[in-house]
């Protein structure tokens, strides 16, 4: 039934063409080359002309190879037995484990069914005061951490696998330093996170075209186990790389680039990815954080502009914070009515004088005299960002509130919060 | 007609090209036969005995010489009652209906009727035998919701037609013939309440277009005052993410003064859609008392879904708009994103290998965003009565700058422009239009004077503001300072507005012109302030004091008695209307 072929027409960068019949549109090949086997998908056909892009690369293919088609699209085999092991973007055991080949699923499915989806409406805690006091991540969200490179986002990623409310971690790295991800082995290994993890590596020095492979089989695990009435964390790094390798098999097939060389279809592309989180009524749900490193800090950059339309807010990581700021989860007024009855109203205010906090810096620098106003909102800022907003810090949600009303106490009276006196009269500490 | 045949010779994304045989024309649809499935797909270019057809579903699986059968017709959308409280995909299908079919996902091939052809409607004749009608007049109505439903000779039937025969009132459901009528030449043609219409073309029917005169309230005040639309008029929508264009979108579909409301999400979050769906169904309508769903239709073509049908789903969405117009309906017509459309376009001409436009937008760009707007309009119909199709696009530019090709090539096209500021959503003013670039080219809802009196203080309390920002606010002149505190409190107790309070969401014409009034009175006094610390004392109080108006019930008791405190906090100013605002209170309406 598989077809061989033993003629390679053309090799450009990753891409060979192979005169072929019978093959079908995104159909797996394997190629048999000096260096070992090495999958291909199929990305065009035209007449009997067939192109494939060669997941190792282009480099050392010869006109002569043995090009074999395995007549089905792109599979991951899915079972409890994935858990605990990591993979690379050929769905190759990265670890010492056995190959899996069992209950195989096509990755890259159809997109869920809107009538099918659920308001999403439930919590999900990390542990984190910037993320559950002031931008609750929310159940079947799916946001992006922007970032310049440099700021410690795997480190972030590592601290919200472990601690995150979820059944199941699928942990996606494209373009990964190899550095990173013995990070997150180790990480995860002593948090105990291991055994609810499963891992998709594709490492910097791993070719191009298994870099595109991450999210779909991520993705792909993640809603069988969605499917399973599980909560699944989906935690994707970097998707810069992602879109840079999609550029790179773009430019190499001649499409007309659209925006700084990135292709046309980047926004659906990205869509078709982050759309698969979901709360699927009566069943599990996937929840997607994934980095987005930004190019010289321009939020305006293709990539993290196109995210930012796709996505349900961002996290903004910045000088090793989360910035209030520029952060924003659009989904937190679905949940953070009903965790404390102080929750919306101290957030609210503790950003406030925050924001007044920095104003009153900028006055500072700029020479101009400090009132008694101005040293409390200095000292105010201060213990904000060392016990709340520092990265380490690690506190319920219930913790956090408690500790925001003991800063407020500590800088401030009552009535210069601008909060209502009945939540001021229950929770100002005596 | 013989459908024609032919075989697959290439597949790129979801471009396919075809080798056939027999006649094929234009945008017809045709099925791509892959293991059994057939994929819907549309011609969209012929070139000798090769036809490019873009699939509407994943391209994967299909091979060199598969089968595909043309159907010989165009796109086409199922018009007759059962329309409203529908969510349908981009090509129709109802999303309900497929889930039942398919489970949780959109599996390709899988296709429904976009009516219910056997739920029964109380049909009434309003024609009788020997009545002579022509295309777009209707021979009977059945009631649909809180409307009453026009079934019409089809619009694509040519010349004038007899009435032979018609139902007696009574419940047919739609595959039954509920007429028969006789063409010129003698031909008898039998018709049930429903037929198809090819979505890319406009319905024409009516006797003539009219200028569009009068205004849509939204009850969003900075609309309905300042950047009015009207009932068959168009408006654009810009912003970059996160100003909330979506937000004001789903607050205009609530709250908007007109029949039937279509949304159209194109391209965008299927979570968003999910809001509506759940939302929806338990608002009432004020004007009908009944339940939203039912003048709502959703057509949701959701960012991961197949890109083509996205295209398709703006074509569908203003079909449906303009046969519920041929029913004496205004109808509202809210796309978003035209720019995830655009985009659309964009992939498709790449996969063509066309010559690319400005950032590879195809050249066709502009006259397809004009013909989409162009749709809408204000119209007599046949029977003398007046309908409208009014539609309010969104537009995502890339990294939220203006100067790119769709904003601009749709700028060319509006009546109205609600730009959104990146400044504004960051300061959390709601809605985040930017007063200084927004304009309209319709009637506002408030006397036209009063209303250009307001955006003077904006402007000048803008300018003053970006000097203080300079020169500080010990340089600034007192006069000055007065002027910008004005304007602030404009923009916090008038253009701002909260869309999750149920009273201030939902601000009346009425309401608009007697606090216009009030504010115009405020606004156009000098008082006796001496220093800048009691201005802005001054003003923070007047502002407090709009703000809790705002919330009060119009003409309630807790309305009035705001309202009191207001001119109390007045007179405490010694506030003196100036003559400007004088002639203006003078003016009415």
């Amino acid at each position: 039934m598989n077809k061989v072929f033993n003629r390679i027409e053309s090799i450009v960068g990753n891409v060979i063409t192979v005169k072929a019949t019978g093959v079908r549109y995104n159909e797996l090949a394997e190629i048999n080359t000096r260096f070992g086997k090495s999958l291909a998908q199929v990305n065009k056909i035209d007449g009997d002309t067939v192109s494939l892009q060669v997941f190792a690369g282009g480099k050392g293919i010869s006109t002569d190879d043995e090009v074999r088609f395995l007549g089905h699209e792109m599979r991951v085999s899915f079972s409890e037995d994935l858990l605990g092991r990591i993979f690379d973007g050929s769905g190759e055991p990265r670890d010492n484990g056995p190959e899996l080949s069992e209950n195989m699923k096509t990755i890259g499915g159809p997109s869920v069914n809107p009538t099918k989806r659920i308001l999403a409406n439930r919590m999900m805690r990390t542990n984190i005061p910037m993320i559950d006091m002031f931008n609750t991540l929310v159940v079947s969200q799916k946001l992006p951490i922007f970032s310049i490179s440099g700021e410690p986002y795997n480190q972030l990623l590592a601290r919200i696998a472990m601690q995150a409310q979820a059944d199941v971690i699928v942990l996606g790295g494209m373009g990964l330093k190899y550095d990173d991800f013995l990070y997150f082995k180790d990480e995860l290994s002593k948090g105990g996170a291991l055994s609810k993890t499963v891992m998709f590596i594709h490492t910097a020095s791993d070719p191009t075209v298994e870099c595109m492979m991450i999210p779909d089989m991520s993705l792909a695990v993640a809603e069988q186990f969605a499917l399973q009435n599980k909560d699944v964390l989906v935690l994707l790094t970097d998707m810069t790389n992602y879109a840079d390798a999609m550029k790179e098999i773009a430019i190499t097939q001649e499409q007309v680039p659209s925006n700084r060389g990135y292709p046309g279809d980047l926004y659906s592309q990205l869509a078709a990815r982050y759309e698969k989180a979901v709360d699927f009524a009566d069943s599990g749900s996937i929840t997607v954080l994934a980095v987005t490193t930004m190019p010289g800090d321009d939020v305006t950059h293709p990539v993290p502009d196109n995210t930012g339309y796709i996505t349900e807010g961002q996290y903004y990581l910045k000088g090793g914070r989360i910035e209030p700021f520029g952060s924003l989860s659009r989904l937190k007024q679905n949940v953070n009515g009903k965790t404390r009855r102080d929750h919306r109203a101290l957030m609210d205010a503790m950003i406030r004088m925050y924001s007044s906090y920095k104003e009153t810096v900028e006055k500072k620098n700029m020479g101009f005299a400090m009132s008694r106003w101005d040293e409390k909102l200095l000292k105010y800022g201060i213990l904000f960002e060392e016990k709340l907003m520092d990265l380490s810090v690690n506190l319920t949600l219930e913790e956090a509130l408690d500790l925001g009303w003991e800063i407020l106490a500590d800088c401030f009276e009552k009535d210069e919060t601008g909060i209502k006196s009945d939540l001021t009269d229950e929770f100002w500490p005596k | 007609m013989t459908q024609s045949k032919g075989k697959v010779v290439s597949v790129n994304g979801n471009l396919v090209s075809v080798q056939f045989e027999g006649p094929v024309s234009m945008n017809e649809i045709c099925y791509v036969l892959v293991d059994g499935t057939k994929l819907k797909s549309e011609v969209i270019r012929i070139k000798g005995d090769i036809a490019q057809i873009q699939v509407y579903e994943m391209t994967g699986g299909i091979k060199f010489s598969d089968e595909v059968e043309f159907t010989g017709e165009m796109l086409s959308a199922d018009l007759g009652p059962g329309l409203l409280g529908q969510i349908y995909d981009g090509l129709q299908n109802p999303l309900p209906v497929v889930a039942e079919q398919a489970g949780w996902f959109l599996e390709r091939g899988v296709y429904a009727d976009g009516l219910d052809m056997d739920k029964k409607w109380e049909f009434t004749p309003t024609a009788k035998v020997g009545d002579v009608l022509s295309a777009g007049e209707y021979f009977g109505t059945v009631p649909e919701g809180p409307f009453t439903h026009k079934i019409f000779i089809p619009f694509y039937l040519i010349g004038s037609f007899t009435v032979k025969s018609i139902a007696e009132k009574g419940e047919y459901d739609l595959k039954e013939t509920v007429a028969v009528v006789t063409d010129e030449r003698g031909k008898d043609i039998p018709l049930t309440m429903t037929f198809k219409w090819p979505v890319k073309r406009a319905v024409n029917c009516y006797s003539e277009r009219l200028a569009p005169t009068e205004t849509m309230e939204t009850k969003v005040r900075l609309i309905d005052s300042f950047f009015p639309v009207a009932k068959g008029g168009t408006y654009c929508t810009p912003g970059p993410f996160g100003a909330g264009k979506t937000v004001l979108q789903h607050t205009t579909s609530k709250y908007a003064d007109v029949d039937i409301v279509i949304i159209a999400a194109c391209g965008e979050r299927a979570g968003e859609v999910v809001e509506t769906i759940t939302e929806f169904p338990e608002l009432i309508d004020p004007k009908t008392g009944r339940s939203l769903m039912e003048r709502t239709i959703i057509i949701c073509n959701t960012s991961s879904m197949p890109v083509a049908s996205r295209e398709a789903s703006v074509y569908t969405s203003v079909t449906l708009a303009e046969y519920y117009r041929q029913m004496g309906l205004n109808v509202l017509l809210l796309a978003d994103s035209t720019s995830r459309w655009a985009q659309a376009l964009r992939e498709m001409s790449g996969r063509l290998e066309e010559i690319p436009g400005e950032e590879a937008f195809p050249a066709y760009l502009e006259s397809y965003i004009a013909a989409f707007y162009e749709r809408a309009g204000y119209v007599r119909l046949p029977d003398g009565s007046t309908g409208s199709v009014t539609i309010g696009g969104t537009v995502s530019p890339a990294g939220g700058n203006f100067e790119e090709p769709v904003t601009q090539a749709t700028l060319k096209v509006v009546g109205a422009f609600h730009g959104l500021s990146r400044e504004r959503s960051d300061a959390r003013k709601y809605p985040a239009i930017d007063p200084q670039i927004s304009w309209s080219k319709y009637k506002c809802v408030i006397n036209a004077k009063k209303s250009a009196f307001c955006k003077n203080i904006l402007a000048s309390g803008d300018e003053i503001g970006s000097m203080m920002k300079v020169i500080g606010e010990e340089g600034t002149t007192l006069a000055d300072y007065i002027t910008y505190l004005k304007a602030e409190m404009l923009d916090a107790v008038y253009l701002q507005q909260n869309s999750f309070d149920k009273v201030d969401a939902d601000c009346s014409t009425f309401r608009q012109r007697y606090v216009t009034d009030k504010l115009v009175c405020v606004l156009g006094s000098d008082y006796a302030l001496s220093s800048k610390d009691e201005a802005r004392n001054f003003f923070n109080r007047m502002r407090q004091r709009f703000i809790d108006w705002n919330y009060a019930e119009f003409k309630s008791k807790e309305f009035e008695k705001l309202e009191a405190e207001i001119d109390a906090l007045y007179r405490e100013g010694s506030g003196i209307v100036g003559n400007e605002a004088e002639l203006l209170l003078k003016d009415g309406d």
